[in-house]
């Protein structure tokens, strides 16, 4: 044999009788949903989500009467479990990526798919989309509750508008769990990971609020009152923002900040994962 | 066939591998051998791609890792037991890891067969021995039937029965003309296991060499002669006559004499002539576990140092027969783990053989083989 061997099968050497597909997204797709479906914890996580959304939604709806709804949506219940709930999605995000590096998992798995991109698609894909519907179901599952059980005429009418602001509100509480998956792969740590996001998700008024009084800051504090996560969640849901902020943004430049913030650390972490010693 | 040219990792200052070549052909098991901390673990992590080697390359079939068609149908690896997460069922654990390369659900069920764990695979890797783990990282490996294997300590943990299993599995899967490559500090097992070693130390490659050519490269065989104790003047005798006649003695602590030099029958016969009654003449033939110690201390990273409990010694010198002119006394050690002393200039080239028995005898003068000086 000589040292510039380049030829895949030796002479002589084993050759399985197995079929070689050339794997491919679908593959690690099935992989990343057989992962999330056989652990306790990713499960308890998602039924946490909807027991939270689900529970304190109908919980507003049975408190709430006729009347209440004329100033607000029918899915403006399903805010007060959601601005919760999205932790839980936060939690799940960082975990689906943070909990290989944390057992050591990762190892294998990159091990046998040295594509790393492929696997972290796939990561991305399962996850957004499973949360994205886990989401989705909750809220209407309780906007609609609302809409039949309160839907009487001192209710007033309702747009369809809002059943889509709703679903928007989805799409940014799963876009805030993307996120949470991208600072997982990057900073590979579950407990430092969920402290980042739940530092960015919770902080923001509170430290807009202090920059606020400080007449040099003071521009920079009004900004981050009007652009953060439980504002645009609101606004989302059809709460409006009642105060001394000037317009409030529109829908559409809340979900462009979430989605310029979050494709920028998705970018990030395919190109850290991509080059990484595991 | 896995090709590493020049394979170097550096850890800031620290170098884990430096300049490593070789080469491990199909057919079979191939041992990799060094201290803790040699780089044994980050060769094989360089080998499958989890690190990027600082420079130089390794290629498996001729191709990097990453740059297989189907990775896991080519190469299996258990590089660490504990790699699963262990809230994970071993069955569904496995499963993730086919799906990955659409390899069939039937072929899951099959390795966890192969490996035994059939009963535990509805439980939850977190309950695992340390010995069902490392069949769960055979398993693994084994997934995608794949033509070159890589083992880190695949017997860590298991028990007789499962490290008898382990070696012939390796046997088998080698003499079906696939590539393995394993790594272990059991000696006694590699001797069994390997036909050809790798052994490296510091990060740099000491010896790529046949098992059998390695221990008789690295390590002197001897004789051990004992006198019959009721005769006073019988060792005394035996000693001048062997000396006489160019052997090399040495006294082990309990009155044997270790002789090298002679072969057996010459042995018997001066004995014979001299009139002295042998109770023990027995062929000491150089282990795996000797021949490595020899070559690594030089490149041992982590080294114990005795403890001296100074003030609870009471020394006790050796008596020094009259024929013993050079007042050398061997090294106390164990009868059954003697290791040949380290050579001449230890640190140089430590895997040649003195040229002559005499450099031997006198090294081994030497009480600590972990400081060694020449005292010629």
């Amino acid at each position: 044999m000589t040292p510039t061997t380049t030829t895949a099968e030796q002479p002589g050497s084993y050759s399985s009788p197995l079929a070689t597909p050339r794997p491919h997204l679908g593959h690690a797709l099935a992989s990343e949903w057989t992962k999330l479906v056989s652990l306790r914890s990713t499960l308890w996580t998602l039924g946490s989500l909807v027991l939270i959304v689900v529970g304190v939604g109908l919980a507003v709806v049975a408190q709430t009467g006729d009347e209440d709804f004329a100033q607000i949506n029918f899915t403006t219940p399903a805010l007060i479990g959601l601005l919760v709930g999205q932790l839980a999605v936060i939690v799940l995000g960082v975990l689906t990526i943070s909990s290989e590096h944390g057992t050591g998992l990762v190892r294998t798995t990159f091990t046998a798919a040295p594509d790393r991109h492929r696997v972290l698609t796939a990561k991305y894909l399962v996850f957004s989309m499973t949360a994205f519907v886990t989401t989705t179901l909750s809220v209407f599952v309780v906007g609609v509750s609302a809409a039949v059980v309160r839907g009487g005429s001192a209710s007033g009418p309702h747009a369809a508008g809002e059943w889509f602001g709703a679903l928007l509100g989805c799409g940014y509480v799963t876009l805030l769990g993307v996120l949470a998956l991208a600072i997982g792969a990057l900073v590979r740590h579950s407990a430092g990971a969920i402290a980042l996001m739940l530092g960015l998700v919770t902080l923001p008024p509170v430290i807009g609020g202090m920059l606020s009084m400080w007449v040099a800051v003071e521009p920079l504090g009004r900004l981050i009152l009007k652009y953060n996560v439980p504002v645009a969640m609101m606004q989302l849901f059809g709460l409006q923002e009642g105060g001394d902020l000037g317009p409030a943004p529109s829908n559409f430049s809340h979900l462009i900040l979430i989605l310029l913030v979050t494709g920028a650390a998705v970018a990030g972490s395919y190109v850290v994962v991509g080059r990484r010693d595991v | 066939m896995i090709e590493a040219v020049g394979l170097t990792k550096r850890y800031g200052a620290k170098t884990a591998v430096d300049q490593l070549s070789f080469q491990v052909k199909p057919g079979h098991v191939t041992g990799f051998l060094g201290p803790n901390g040699s780089g044994k673990s980050t060769t094989m992590r360089m080998i499958v791609a989890l690190d990027r080697p600082t420079s130089g390359h390794v290629t498996i079939n001729g191709r990097p890792f990453r740059e297989l068609p189907n990775a896991q149908r080519h190469v299996g690896a258990l590089l660490d037991a504990k790699a699963v997460h262990g809230g994970r069922r071993a069955r569904a654990h496995l499963l993730s890891i086919a799906q990955l390369s659409g390899i069939p659900e039937k072929r899951v069920d099959e390795v966890l067969a192969v490996v035994g764990l059939q009963d535990a695979a509805r439980q939850r890797t977190k309950g695992f021995s340390l010995g069902m783990g490392q069949r769960l990282g055979i398993a693994t490996a084994l997934l995608g039937d794949p033509q070159v294997l890589l083992f880190d300590e695949p017997v860590n943990g298991l028990d007789p029965e499962g490290i008898l299993w382990v070696r012939n599995l390796m046997r088998r899967l080698a003499s079906e003309g696939r590539t393995v490559l394993v790594s272990s500090h059991l000696m006694s097992e590699m001797a069994l296991t390997a036909d050809h070693l790798i052994v490296i130390g510091r990060g740099r490659l000491l010896a790529d060499m046949g098992t059998q050519e390695f221990i008789a490269h690295n390590s002197a065989g001897f004789a051990r002669v004992r006198a019959a104790d009721t005769d006073r003047d019988g060792r005394e005798t035996l000693g001048t006559a062997l000396t006489k006649a160019g052997g090399r003695i040495l006294q082990e602590p309990d009155g044997a004499l270790r002789v090298t030099g002679l072969e057996l029958p010459q042995i018997s016969d001066l004995a014979h002539r001299a009139g002295v009654r042998l109770w023990e003449l027995s062929p000491h033939r150089a282990s795996l576990e000797e021949a490595y110690m020899r070559m690594t201390q030089s490149s041992v990273e982590y080294t114990s140092t005795e403890d001296p409990r100074a003030e609870l010694w009471e020394p006790e010198p050796l008596a020094l027969p009259a024929w013993e002119d050079e007042a050398e006394a061997a090294p106390e050690v164990p009868r059954t783990g003697f290791y040949a002393p380290p050579p001449p200039g230890a640190g140089g080239q430590p895997f040649l053989m003195p040229s002559n028995p005499g450099e031997l005898a006198s090294a081994s003068g030497n009480p600590s083989p972990n400081t060694p000086e020449d005292t010629r």
